[in-house]
């Protein structure tokens, strides 16, 4: 995967909690075996009505959020499945860095895998941002090395995430390759579970 | 003495590879299960590497999402298809045991594993699917991964996994008559919400939870994601063991009493502690009825749907709002007014052998009502033809219902079982989400037993008015 170090990029905001990976990409579009061409089905239900025009009301479709790279949303993002595709999905449609109050177990972890960096904050910086860039045009920074993000309007704040997975994102590493670094050790692990039953 | 354990630390321990300080361990994976949807591009990961897989006998791969549950073999949908195909020729590849859709073992994942004896006591099982967590009813430590950690334990037989926290869910008293571990689920998940798990392994104790047969405890663990846990479980007893014994992988013979022995000893000790608890009393539980769009959005059937103004939160106002307008329904509607016109019993909540026989019993003699379509989708082949033996079919297919092969079907709609657009089910599965059994569908989780209720019916019921027995 692709190293990910600082990323500056214009925010997009879904001010939403408890976005479950079923919309952020519905089931029909899992059918595929290929890790790429997701971005268009995106939050397929909230883009297009079901003649598959864009629906006007959802603000992913307006056009001042074309660049975003970068998504603010409430909290539980990405509960429900633990389909990758999810992650998959909004990096190919351009999202880097996803922003929540709190984040589901398996998406986070889905994220880490595919270099795009989940960042919690707390609700108060999280509404910020969503203030922030539903009014305007909002472009913030994020440097993962220094675990900070900051931006206009003296928005800054630091974050946390656990060292493995910044590492693994810093440098992006094949995770496969580090764990065969170990592979001895899980041959002996085998052998000795070698149990009777 | 040692310190006290829970489970979750005897079987974590158990585990270690590998361990260094500010890092995860490196964690042993017992068996990992596959299906079609959440593993081909794992496989194409590996071929790109030029990597084996490390542990193909403890692996095994079904298909279950994507098949038909009638006319088998006529999958209209091409990429539907492909996906299976490519899974068949995966398994070729890896020499990775598959039951495919013609075989005798075919079913839900997490239904077969159970079924076949590969889910034991003391493992470490993933699958790329957030209901793994049924498994941890036999008190393994099981958790649905993504499809580069499927990767990752196919190439290493391991992951890397930091120390989880551990949630004691402790059930006091005794669920009632008529009442199930699916509402006594549904009840925990609304009252404590649909995040309270994230981030810990929940282990489920008390004596409700003793008093439920294996088949009711593996309703209970497989829910745990919808409270936001990757694990729940249950510490083996008596109840685990006898279910393993005979099963087809289970060991035999002495080895399985020394076996039995020390799945005993996983058991959580006394005094161990955790790093949260909270608690329920199951003499309280009613009948549950899910009105929303997320699983936690759910009411005793003798309530009314709440309202906007009860929230206490403007994001909370607005998700109830969002939640109403999406279901088509009314604040302070009572719940038991409302109207449905398709009834689900199946997916790997519920569509075991005892779930299919509560709900018959309900259905019997009764018919289903005319402005309902009703379907059963046993979990899996054999829980078909268990049924079958005892003429189940026999009793849902009289009523009105289908009696269909088994499959995932319409717990998330991917084959052609749908439900349309502005349509409203009664659904034995997990997940109410928008769009979850249809874009546009509109789906309401409740108990077998509740959905049988409310196929005969027309709209939801308390199912224990309709088993109370007449006074003479
Ligand atoms: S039955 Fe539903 S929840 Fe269970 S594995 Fe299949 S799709 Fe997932």
């Amino acid at each position: 995967m692709e190293p990910i170090r600082k990323h500056t990029g214009l925010v997009y905001p879904l001010n939403r909690s408890n976005i479950d990976t079923d919309q952020i990409i519905p089931k029909q579009f899992l059918k595929r075996i290929s890790r790429q061409g997701f971005g268009q089905f995106l939050f397929f239900n909230w883009r297009f009505d079901s003649d598959g025009a864009p629906k006007k009301d959802f603000s992913l479709n307006d056009p001042k959020y074309k660049d975003a790279s970068i998504l603010v949303a409430g909290e539980n993002f990405g509960c429900g499945s633990s389909r990758e595709h999810a992650p998959w999905a909004l990096q190919d449609f351009g999202f880097k860095v996803i922003i929540a109050s709190s984040f589901a177990d398996i998406f986070y972890n889905n994220c880490t895998k595919n270099g795009i960096v989940p960042i919690q904050l707390t609700e108060q910086q999280t509404q910020e941002l969503i203030d922030h860039s539903e009014s305007e045009s909002y472009t913030i920074n994020v440097d993962l090395e220094n675990k900070l993000v900051y931006g206009p309007n003296d928005f800054s704040a630091k974050f946390e995430i656990p060292d493995y997975q910044r590492e693994m994102l810093l440098n992006g590493w094949d995770e496969i390759a580090v764990t065969l670094t170990h592979e001895k050790k899980i041959d002996q692990f085998e052998i000795q579970r070698q149990t009777l039953y | 003495m040692d310190k006290p354990k829970t489970i979750v630390e005897k079987i974590w321990d158990q585990h270690i590879v590998h361990q260094e300080e500010d890092k995860p361990d490196l964690l042993y994976i017992d068996l990992h299960l596959v299906h079609e949807v959440t593993s081909p591009q794992a496989f194409e990961g590996l071929r790109l590497k030029s990597r084996g897989v490390r542990c193909p006998d403890r692996t095994y791969a079904t298909m279950d999402h994507n098949v038909p549950t009638i006319h088998r073999h006529i999958i209209k949908d091409q990429v539907s298809k492909t996906q299976m195909d490519t899974l068949k020729q995966n398994c070729d590849e890896f020499n990775i045991p598959l039951a495919d859709i013609d075989h005798p073992d075919q079913g839900i994942v997490h239904v077969i594993g159970p079924e076949l004896g590969l889910t034991q006591p003391g493992k470490t099982i993933v699958c790329g699917d957030s209901h793994t967590s049924t498994h941890g009813a036999f008190g393994a430590l099981a958790f649905g991964i993504g499809t580069s950690e499927v990767e990752h334990v196919l190439a290493t037989q391991t992951l890397w996994q930091a120390t989880p926290k551990t949630l004691n869910v402790k059930v006091n008293g005794q669920l009632g008559q008529g009442v199930t571990a699916k509402d006594l689920i549904l009840a925990i998940i609304g009252k404590y919400g649909v995040r309270f798990g994230t981030g810990f392994v929940i282990e489920y104790t008390g004596d409700a939870i003793q008093s439920l047969s294996m088949e009711a405890r593996m309703t209970i663990c497989n829910m745990s994601i919808e409270a936001g846990a990757r694990a729940g479980l249950i510490s083996p007893d008596e109840t685990t063991i006898e279910y393993i014994r005979g099963k087809r992988h289970a060991p035999k013979g002495n080895d399985f009493e020394k076996a039995a022995a020390d799945w005993k000893a996983l058991a959580t000790d006394d005094g161990a502690t955790y790093d949260a608890t909270v608690e329920i009393n199951a003499d309280e539980v009613e009948p549950q009825v899910t009105w929303g769009t997320n699983p936690g959005m759910c009411i005793p059937v003798s309530a009314s749907i709440p309202s906007p103004d009860q929230a206490d939160s403007a994001n909370a106002k607005d998700e109830i709002e969002r939640a109403l307008e999406y279901m088509g329904l009314e604040a302070n509607q009572p719940i038991s007014s409302v109207k449905i016109e398709h009834v689900f019993i199946g997916s790997c909540t519920n569509s075991r052998l005892s779930d299919l026989q509560k709900a018959a019993e309900i259905i019997k003699g009764k018919k289903v009502n005319p402005s309902v379509t009703a379907i059963v989708v046993p979990g899996s082949h054999s829980v078909k033809l268990s049924a079958e033996k005892e003429g189940l079919d026999i009793i849902f297919k009289q009523a009105g219902f289908e009696w269909r092969d088994a499959g995932c079907s319409m717990c998330l709609a991917m084959n052609d079982d749908v439900v349309p657009a502005g349509e409203r089910c009664a659904s034995t599965s997990n997940r109410n989400f928008e769009g979850r059994q249809g874009t546009g569908a509109r789906t309401h989780l409740v108990s077998p037993e509740m959905a049988a209720a409310a196929a005969i019916e027309g709209h939801f019921v308390d199912v224990r008015k309709l088993t109370a027995p007449t006074p003479s």
